[in-house]
C-alpha cells in the first residue's frame, strides 16, 4: 500500500519560495560589480544608515516626552540628533535619486526597484511634516496652521488635521515610520535580487536596430552580482 | 573646544529668515545654499575617484 506524499506545509512553502527568489548568495553576496566602486553608489547605504540614526534617537524622544526634549540639555541634545539625522537622511536620499534617475535606474527589470524607492521619498515627506508638527512648540503651530491651508488648498485637509497633535504624534512615530521602514526593506531586499544597476554602456557599444539592449550591455549579463535578463523579466 | 557662545556668534541665527524673491521664485537662502550644497556633492560624487577603484578594475 502506497502512501500518498504529505502536502509541504504553508511554512515550507513559504521557505522555499523566498529562497527561490532571493537566494543566500544573493541575500548577502560576496563581491559587487566593479562599477559599484564610485562615491555615487554610497548615497543609498548613507540614507539607510541615517535612518537608523533617526530611528533610535526617536525611540529614545518617544520614551521621554514632549518635555525632557523641551527641558533638559540631553533632551536638546537627542532632538538635535533626531533633527539633523533627517537633514542627512534627506540629503543623501534626494543625490541618490538624482544619481538612479541619471542612470535610469529601472533599466534590466528593475522597475519595482526605481518604484520602491521613489515611493519612499514620497512616504518620508509626510513623515517629516508631521514630526515638525508635534514638535509641541510655536515653530509646530505655525507649521501646522501653514500646511492646514496648503492642505485644504489642495482638496485634502478634511482626512487629516495637522492641528492635531494626537494625531499627528501618532502618524508620526508608528505609522508613516513603518511604512518608510517596510518600503526601504523592500527596496533593498529588489536590489539585491536584481543587482545593482550598471552604468550606460559607452556608444559604441549601443544596440544596433533589431538587436536586444541587454545582448550588448556589459553590465546587464554575465556580471557577477548582477541578475540576467531573464531574471528581470520574471519580476 | 568651541563654545556655544562662539558658535552662536558666528552663526547669528537670532532674525527672521532672509529670503530671495525673484518674480515668482521665493525662497529661504538657507534652503538655496542646502539645494547648491547638495548639488556640489552629487558632481563631486561623479568626478572623485573612488579609492581602490583603479584597482577593481585592473582585477581578472
Amino acid at each position: 500500500m502506497s502512501v500518498a506524499p504529505a502536502k509541504p506545509s504553508w511554512t515550507a512553502r513559504t521557505r522555499e519560495a523566498a529562497v527561490a527568489a532571493l537566494p543566500p548568495e544573493k541575500l548577502l553576496p560576496d563581491s559587487q560589480p566593479t562599477y559599484v566602486a564610485s562615491w555615487i553608489y554610497i548615497f543609498g547605504v548613507a540614507s539607510i544608515a541615517s535612518l537608523m540614526v533617526i530611528i533610535g534617537s526617536g525611540v529614545i524622544l518617544s520614551l521621554k516626552g514632549p518635555a525632557w526634549w523641551h527641558d533638559t540639555s540631553i533632551g536638546h541634545f537627542f532632538n538635535s540628533i533626531h533633527l539633523w539625522a533627517v537633514e542627512l537622511f534627506f540629503f543623501a536620499m534626494v543625490v541618490h535619486l538624482w544619481g538612479k534617475y541619471w542612470m535610469a535606474a529601472w533599466r534590466g527589470g528593475r522597475t519595482r526597484v526605481w518604484i520602491t524607492g521613489a515611493v519612499t521619498f514620497l512616504v518620508a515627506v509626510p513623515t517629516a511634516l508631521t514630526g515638525y508638527v508635534s514638535q509641541q512648540n510655536f515653530d509646530a503651530q505655525w507649521i501646522a496652521t501653514q500646511a492646514k491651508d496648503g492642505l485644504n488648498s489642495v482638496g485634502v485637509g478634511a482626512f487629516f488635521n495637522v492641528t492635531n497633535f494626537g494625531q499627528m504624534y501618532s502618524y508620526h512615530v508608528l505609522l508613516l515610520p513603518v511604512a518608510v521602514s517596510a518600503l526601504v526593506v523592500a527596496h533593498v531586499l529588489l536590489v539585491r535580487r536584481h543587482g545593482v544597476v550598471p552604468p550606460f554602456p559607452l556608444a559604441a557599444e549601443w544596440p544596433r536596430a533589431g538587436e536586444s539592449e541587454n545582448a550588448k550591455t556589459p553590465g546587464l549579463t554575465g556580471v557577477e552580482g548582477v541578475s540576467s535578463d531573464a531574471d528581470g523579466a520574471s519580476s | 573646544m568651541i563654545s556655544a557662545g562662539v558658535l552662536g556668534a558666528v552663526f547669528n541665527l537670532n532674525h527672521s529668515a532672509h529670503v530671495v524673491h525673484w518674480h515668482f521664485f521665493q525662497m529661504s537662502v538657507a534652503n538655496i545654499v542646502l539645494i547648491v550644497c547638495m548639488l556640489l556633492v552629487f558632481a563631486l560624487a561623479i568626478l572623485l575617484p573612488f579609492p581602490g577603484s583603479r584597482r577593481r578594475a585592473g582585477r581578472p
